[in-house]
This record gives C-alpha cells, sequence and structure tokens, in this order.
C-alpha cells in the first residue's frame, strides 16, 4: 500500500435486483483527509460505503486498511469497527432507552477484573469525552431526554472515541442547526489533524467546500472521477454528477410570480395553536401561492404546519378553509378538505416500506375514498406509473418494495402520493432534505409548477436559498412563535434578519 | 462541566428529569405495601399479619420468580416466551415420575432436567435470533411440544413421598428457621417462622439476574436489543447472539423455577402450572417491564410477582371469595399499569 494511504477500494461490484448498484468503482482514502463522497440519488453512495462496512456483499474487487494484511472483506459492522473502520449515518443508530455513558461504550465497556461492567469508570470516560468535545449532557441520563441534535453528537462522539482510522460521515449535518454543523466540522478538522482519515457523504455542497480537501465523484454506479477540492469548481462538480450541463438554479419563477393577494383565500388560521410546541398565530394563504415557513431547527416550522394539518389537534382558535369554519382534529379530516402533508421524517411518518411503489402512491387517495371502494387495478396502475413518469421516480418496477429505492426517490414516491389526491394545499415538509441537488431542483420546479396550475403550497425548509428560489411570502419563526411576514423582494439578508430577530421583520 | 464553553440550546433544559421509569417502578413497591398493609389490617385475626404468611407468599411463588426473571430478560429484547407454563408441568412430571419410575436419584433428576431445559432454550432461541421467527410462534410451538410431552412421560396424577426419593422429600421439607418473628400456636408452644431451600434458590436467581442486568455485557446488550435492534446491530452487537441467549437463559431459569415449583407442590401432573407463563408476563408489567422491550428489570419483577402472591394469598384467607377474584384483580392492576405506562411516554414525548 503506498505512504499515507489508510483505505484503498479496487473494482468494487454489486448487483441489486434489477439494478447494477455498482460497476467497477475505485476509491483511495488517505491519512489526515476530509474526502468528500458524492453523486445524485442512486450514484451508489450509500452501497459504497455498506460495502465497505460490511452490510452489503460485494461480488468483485478488493478492500486494503492500512495496517492489515491483505484484502479486507467485512462481514459486520464490528468487523468494520476492528479494522478501523467507523460510521455515523443520517438517522441516529443509538439505543434512546440506555444512558449517554452506554451509548458511547456499549460493546466495549471498561471492565472490572471480576469481568463485569465498570460503571463508574464508563461514567467518568463518557464524561471526559462528551466534556472534550463540548456536548453539554448529563451522561447518566437516558438518551431519549436529549434532542436528535444531540443524539446525533453522541454518535459522532461514539464513533470518533473508536480509535478509528477511518471515519464514515453518512449526512451528518442533516438534523444539525447551523451552529452545531459548525462545532461538529471543529471537531472534523481535530480528526483530520491526528491523522484519521474521514469520508463525508453529504448533499450540502457548501460543506463540502468548507471542510474536504478532495472529492470523489460517484454517478449511477460508475466512478467519474476523484479531483482535489481546488480543482473542481461547484458547477463542475454539479455537472460531474448530474452527468450534464447544470441546469440553472438561480431563476426558476416567472415572472409576475408574486402578484397574489387579490386571489381567494385558501386557508385563514387566526390565533390557533397546540400547548407546548407553537403559540397562537393567524396566517392567510392565497390560491396558487408558495408560502415558505423559515427558522431555525426547533422554532416551530413543522408544528405549526402539523396545527394546521390536524395532525396535532389545535387548541385554540379558528381556522377557516376556502371561507368556512372548520375543526381538524385528525389528518383524515384534512385529508377530505383537500390538504396533504409531506412530513419531514419521511422513514417513521411517510414511507410504508414493505408496500410497492403502486401502493406507497395511492395510498391517500385510497384513504380518502374510503377502504370500501377500492380502486381498480387498472386506474392504480395508470395512476402509479403517471407520477413515475412525471416524478421520474428510479425503480425497477411499480411492484417494487419502497424500502428498495433510494431516499431521494422515497421522497418522490411520499410527493406522487399526495399529488395523486390531487390536493388543493400541499404542506411539504423538508421535500428536499437529503436529496441530490438534480432531484432538489426538479422538486423546487414542479412546486412553482403546481402553483401555476392553483394550487397552494406552503414550503418548510432549512435552505433560506431554495426557499427564495420559490416561494411568494415568507413566515418567520422563533421559539415556537410565528414573529413575522416578508413579502416582496426576497433576500437572503432580509430573511437572516428576520430570523436572527433583528428589525425588519414586520 | 468545569472546561466547557457554549451550550447547545435546549441541553440545560432536559437534564436531570425525573425518569418516568424509576417512577412506574416506585408506583410498584408503593402499591405492594399498600395491598399487603390492607391484607394486614382486615385478616389480622386470621393470621394474616404475620412474618410466615409473608414467607409462604415466597414459598409458593418460588418457582413463579424464577420463571419471571427469565421471561424479563426475554421481554427486554422485545420478544416473548410462552413456553414457560408448559415447560415447568414437563420438568416436575419428568422429575415426579423419573424418581418413581426410573429409580434414579434426585440430582441426577434435577440435572436432566436443567439439561432439557438448556436444550429446549437452544433450540427456541436459535429459531428466535438465528431463523427470524415471531418469538410468540415459536415458543407457542415450545408451549404445545412441552404441554404434550408432558403426557406422554405420564396422565397420571403422580405425587412425590418421602417412599419414591427420600432426598427430594428432605430438600422440599427442609426448613429454615428465621430466629425472630415467631408466634405462639394453640398450646402455647412458639413457632419460629420458616422457609425453604426453593426461596432460597429464587432469591439467589433474582440476586444474580439483577447484577447480571446491570453490570455484564450480556445484560446490557439485551436493554440495547429491546431499544432498537438495528441501532444495536449497527453498534456491533451481535444481535442474533444476543436472542438466542435470551431465549437460553429463560428456558434454564424455567427448569430451576420447575424445580422450585415441583418442591412446593410435591406432585405433577398434565394440567399443572397452566397459565403459569401469563403470570409470568403479568408479574413483569406490574414489574415496569415494557412488552415492546428495552425498559425494565427483575426487582419491579420480583414486585410484581409479590403482589401476584399477595393477591391470590387475601383471597385465600377470606375464604369466601370466588377463586377467580386473584384473576380479576390481577386483571384490574395490569390495566393500571398499562394506562400509567402509556401516560408516562406520553408525557416524554411531550417534553421533547
Amino acid at each position: 500500500m503506498e505512504d499515507g494511504v489508510v483505505l484503498t477500494m479496487r473494482g468494487i461490484s454489486m448487483t441489486f435486483p434489477g439494478v447494477k448498484a455498482l460497476d467497477n468503482v475505485d476509491f483511495t482514502l488517505r491519512k489526515g483527509e476530509i474526502h468528500a463522497l458524492m453523486g445524485e440519488n442512486g450514484a451508489g453512495k450509500s452501497t459504497l460505503i455498506k460495502c465497505l462496512t460490511g452490510i452489503n456483499d460485494f461480488e468483485a474487487g478488493e478492500i486494503h486498511v492500512d495496517g492489515v494484511e491483505g484484502p479486507v472483506k467485512n462481514h459486520s459492522t464490528s468487523d468494520a469497527q476492528k479494522v478501523g473502520v467507523s460510521t455515523v449515518y443520517q438517522e441516529v443508530n443509538l439505543c434512546p432507552n440506555l444512558s449517554v455513558a452506554e451509548n458511547l461504550y456499549i460493546g466495549r465497556e471498561p471492565l472490572t477484573p471480576m469481568h463485569t461492567i465498570d460503571r463508574r469508570a464508563m461514567n467518568r470516560k463518557a464524561k471526559e469525552l462528551t466534556e472534550r468535545l463540548k456536548i453539554n449532557v448529563d451522561v447518566t441520563q437516558n438518551l431519549e431526554n436529549y434532542s436528535l441534535a444531540i443524539q446525533q453528537m453522541i454518535a459522532i462522539a461514539r464513533a470518533v472515541d473508536m480509535e478509528c482510522k477511518v471515519l464514515i460521515l453518512d449526512e451528518p449535518t442533516s438534523s444539525l442547526d447551523d451552529s452545531e454543523v459548525e462545532k461538529l466540522f471543529g471537531m472534523m478538522r481535530d480528526l483530520k489533524a491526528q491523522g484519521v482519515g474521514i469520508i463525508f457523504v453529504t448533499h450540502f455542497l457548501e460543506q463540502v467546500y468548507a471542510v474536504c480537501d478532495r472529492i470523489t465523484v460517484l454517478r449511477n454506479g460508475q466512478l467519474v472521477g476523484e479531483y482535489p477540492i481546488a480543482e473542481l469548481p461547484r458547477v463542475k462538480l454539479v455537472a460531474a454528477m448530474m452527468g450534464k450541463d447544470f441546469d440553472d438554479l438561480a431563476e426558476i419563477k416567472p415572472e409576475g410570480f408574486e402578484a397574489h393577494a387579490d386571489a381567494p383565500v385558501v386557508i385563514d388560521a387566526k390565533g390557533l395553536s397546540h400547548k407546548g410546541t407553537i403559540k397562537p398565530f393567524d396566517l392567510v394563504l392565497h390560491k396558487g401561492e408558495v408560502i415558505g415557513l423559515t427558522g431555525l431547527l426547533g422554532s416551530g416550522r413543522s408544528e405549526l404546519a402539523r396545527t394546521i394539518y390536524g395532525a396535532d389537534k389545535a387548541q385554540t382558535g379558528t381556522l377557516k378553509v376556502k371561507g368556512e369554519e372548520v375543526k381538524i382534529s385528525h389528518p383524515i379530516g384534512a385529508i377530505h378538505l383537500g390538504m396533504g402533508l409531506l412530513p419531514d421524517d419521511r422513514k417513521a411518518e411517510g414511507i410504508i416500506g414493505d408496500l410497492s411503489v403502486r401502493e406507497n402512491i395511492i395510498l391517500a387517495l385510497q384513504a380518502r375514498q374510503g377502504m370500501f371502494k377500492q380502486m381498480s387495478r387498472a386506474k392504480q396502475e395508470e395512476l402509479a406509473d403517471k407520477y413515475i413518469d412525471i416524478l421520474q421516480i428510479k425503480t425497477a418496477s411499480k411492484e417494487t418494495p419502497v424500502s428498495q429505492l433510494s431516499g431521494g426517490n422515497q421522497q418522490k414516491v411520499i410527493l406522487a402520493r399526495w399529488l395523486a389526491t390531487d390536493p388543493d394545499f400541499l404542506i411539504l415538509d423538508e421535500p428536499t432534505r437529503g436529496i441530490d441537488v438534480g432531484t432538489k431542483t426538479e422538486i423546487q420546479k414542479l412546486i412553482i409548477q403546481l402553483a401555476g396550475e392553483g394550487k397552494s403550497i406552503m414550503f418548510i425548509s432549512s435552505e433560506i436559498e431554495e426557499m427564495l428560489r420559490t416561494c411568494n411570502r415568507m413566515a418567520v419563526l422563533r421559539d415556537g412563535a410565528k414573529v413575522g411576514e416578508l413579502d416582496g423582494d426576497l433576500t437572503q439578508e432580509r430573511v437572516m434578519a428576520a430570523i436572527a430577530g433583528g428589525a425588519d421583520n414586520g | 462541566m468545569t472546561s466547557t464553553t457554549e451550550k447547545p440550546a435546549g441541553a440545560l433544559k432536559e437534564r436531570r428529569q425525573m425518569n418516568g421509569n424509576t417512577v412506574l417502578l416506585l408506583i410498584t413497591i408503593i402499591l405492594f405495601f399498600v395491598l399487603y398493609a390492607a391484607g394486614c389490617a382486615v385478616y389480622a385475626g386470621k393470621g394474616f399479619a404475620t412474618v410466615q404468611t409473608f414467607l409462604n407468599i415466597l414459598r409458593s411463588k418460588a418457582g413463579l420468580l424464577c420463571v419471571t426473571c427469565g421471561m424479563t430478560c426475554v421481554m427486554l429484547t422485545g420478544g416473548i416466551d410462552i413456553s414457560v407454563g408448559s415447560l415447568v408441568a414437563m420438568d416436575c412430571m419428568l422429575l415426579s415420575y423419573g424418581m418413581a419410575n426410573w429409580g434414579l436419584s434426585a440430582p441426577v433428576m434435577c440435572l436432566m432436567v436443567l439439561g432439557i431445559g438448556v436444550l429446549f432454550g437452544l433450540f427456541q432461541g436459535y429459531c428466535v435470533g438465528y431463523l427470524n421467527i415471531q418469538p410468540f410462534i415459536v415458543t407457542m410451538a415450545g408451549m404445545f411440544f412441552a404441554r404434550g410431552m408432558t403426557a406422554v412421560i405420564s396422565t397420571d396424577q403422580l405425587s412425590i413421598t418421602a417412599d419414591i426419593n427420600q432426598t427430594f422429600y428432605n430438600w422440599a421439607n427442609y426448613r429454615i428457621y428465621l430466629p425472630f418473628g415467631g408466634t405462639l400456636n394453640r398450646k402455647g408452644v412458639m413457632i419460629m417462622p420458616y422457609f425453604g431451600i426453593g426461596v432460597v434458590i429464587s432469591l439467589v436467581v433474582l440476586v444474580v439476574i439483577f447484577l447480571m442486568l446491570r453490570y455484564t455485557k450480556f445484560g446490557r446488550s439485551l436493554y440495547a436489543v429491546g431499544g432498537s435492534e438495528q441501532s444495536a446491530a449497527m453498534m456491533g452487537l451481535n444481535v442474533k447472539k444476543t436472542k438466542l441467549k435470551a431465549y437460553l437463559l429463560s428456558s434454564f431459569l424455567c427448569s430451576i423455577g420447575g424445580i422450585c415449583y415441583c418442591m412446593n407442590t410435591m406432585s405433577a401432573s398434565v394440567s399443572q402450572a397452566t397459565g403459569l407463563e401469563m403470570d409470568a408476563i403479568a408479574s413483569s408489567v406490574i414489574g415496569g417491564t415494557l412488552l415492546t422491550g428495552g425498559v425494565g428489570n427483575v426487582i419491579g419483577s420480583f414486585f410484581g410477582v409479590l403482589i401476584n402472591g399477595t393477591i391470590s394469598t387475601i383471597v385465600q384467607t377470606n375464604g369466601k371469595l370466588a377463586s377467580s377474584w386473584p384473576n380479576i384483580l390481577t386483571a384490574a392492576l395490569l390495566c393500571f399499569f398499562i394506562v400509567l405506562q402509556s401516560i408516562f411516554a406520553l408525557i416524554r414525548e411531550r417534553k421533547k
């Protein structure tokens, strides 16, 4: 093995039923570098990582890890950890019912001479580790008492503490806010200085350019190339990922998209609230309008939407839908009123993994019709085909279980589910999280197109840029309350100032 | 927290919450004392308020306690083992029949019973852990099998008497006296409260399992697997092996429990220990173990068993109540605890 290289993967190939997931892919990781692994959905990033960590069984190729004789073939995550490969995933893979300290040390607990767990030593070590990484937690408390962001940081702390040579961070920043992301980057730079090789998988282009030294791009299971960061400006990176010239992201709003004040009112909320999640708010939404909800993580964006939708029952206030006062206590009521909600946690709240693409798509429509008026098979297939085509869902067939699809394509399936009900009012909560730039743009265009067809859309996203590109108007939230609205000329500066609580939030 | 600088938002607020599961355990313990005190108050005249009555609960429930310890371990992984009642019946039958008809000595028969428990658990554990079959189905098959085998061994009502096996008889009737808490009998002789070997065995099992759950890697893996199987696997734990061991442990403890049970009843029949698995599950749940896994401990289960024993003792002492009352009371308690558990889960969800 060359000097300074901690990991080489050569000629890795792997097939899933009907799809060639990886085709002769090479990957090299050097000591003390942060190496971004980029690609669109279904490009094979996750599959490549899983081959390395032993979750997938690759068919051809060789993996070499520094300090290990001969080719490495891991059969489980613990095998991978033994050769110094640790992973932190997008979804927090810890046990909520155990204490923070146990989550950090389970499987490798400090033992007393009698081979029992030395809880005191474990808690002390955990305290030292969390303090060193500046995570402010009580290590004896159960993990479930802490927010998702902190759980994610504990997961990283666990991986960091494992004396690893190769640290894989698979979309670790998706659920973190800016200051937490910065803290994570600090952690990554420290580790880099210690000589750890880091593989960083993310969809946030800015983050790649903020921390990475090198980029490897995959497309459709094949290697596009490996580039030092300085030689690959953003536009070229996107082109390499998409394999075509990059569709300009900046201007997708058509002219005259702003004027909606005289259109009929679709949603009129007055003083709506849900105890503990969102304080009373007023909100008016016109036909054909896209309203963005912006604010920091945990500011109440999703909660506001959930209250209108009836997922959290509103405890005060009145809600008028198309001029008529309604009470929604369950989502099914909202569905009957022509609403749809695309939840932010698509694994837990949206996708039913064992059902096929077709079944997932017709689900909401079927629910609205009632379970006794079953749609004909032909009608179901027609709908499925239509939306697979419109949204370009990449799937082996419409009968493939959704769990086999990549994250972005699962997201498209849920989107298709709500489009199939032909809603008047659609709430999209982080519809572009964790999916690639190309699909993001497609979804943004689709939003504008839907608005053009007279649908009203509520769009929630952590990325201000994409909201600026798609929204007519933005509502700003802070600490569980709606603090203002912005319209007219939306700029990043104005939005930022409003979120931060500046003067311009009226 | 001396050297830390900035604090992540919300971290402080979330610290030092009263753990809902600790509250549940406390409620179970308090409930036991309330029930027991009520029994003492109402039936003091019938001899309820003696140390011996309490020890009798332990004596009659020694087998159940061992079985419940095993059940709790299985339930911690999110599984269930409904074969235990039948396995106890089979153990009793094997002990009685073996000692009477094969002339084998008591230690040999006990070892055989324990060995069968291990094999039984290995098979069930393999099916659940490695073949990934639903634990309910696997142990239901185990339940029918053990009950059936009990009848295959013998369909008679067997008793173990001193003539059949002196050693086992002596074990069963060996009395360990407490140096205090005695009562005067009708003749005016002071009778000291006593307990038997079964109580000692079951309490040793309880302590060992308590320490095992808290201080060993295997014990913590049970919690991890119950908390999130996928996460446990991702953290490098061997989920399949952990599950196999859990069912193995359950059947093994169940066999120990079977021996204790047999020492208490000194008899065997096909219909013995019917519904014991449900008592074990109910005791675990009342003790704060969640059916979904990951939460619970054997101290709670111990009090669950004590509550079960107290209820039946109260009903027996009363003498006029129908024998169905323990079931009804247990049902009410189960309801109470399930509702409490959901309320605590809801509160935790709110606080997030």
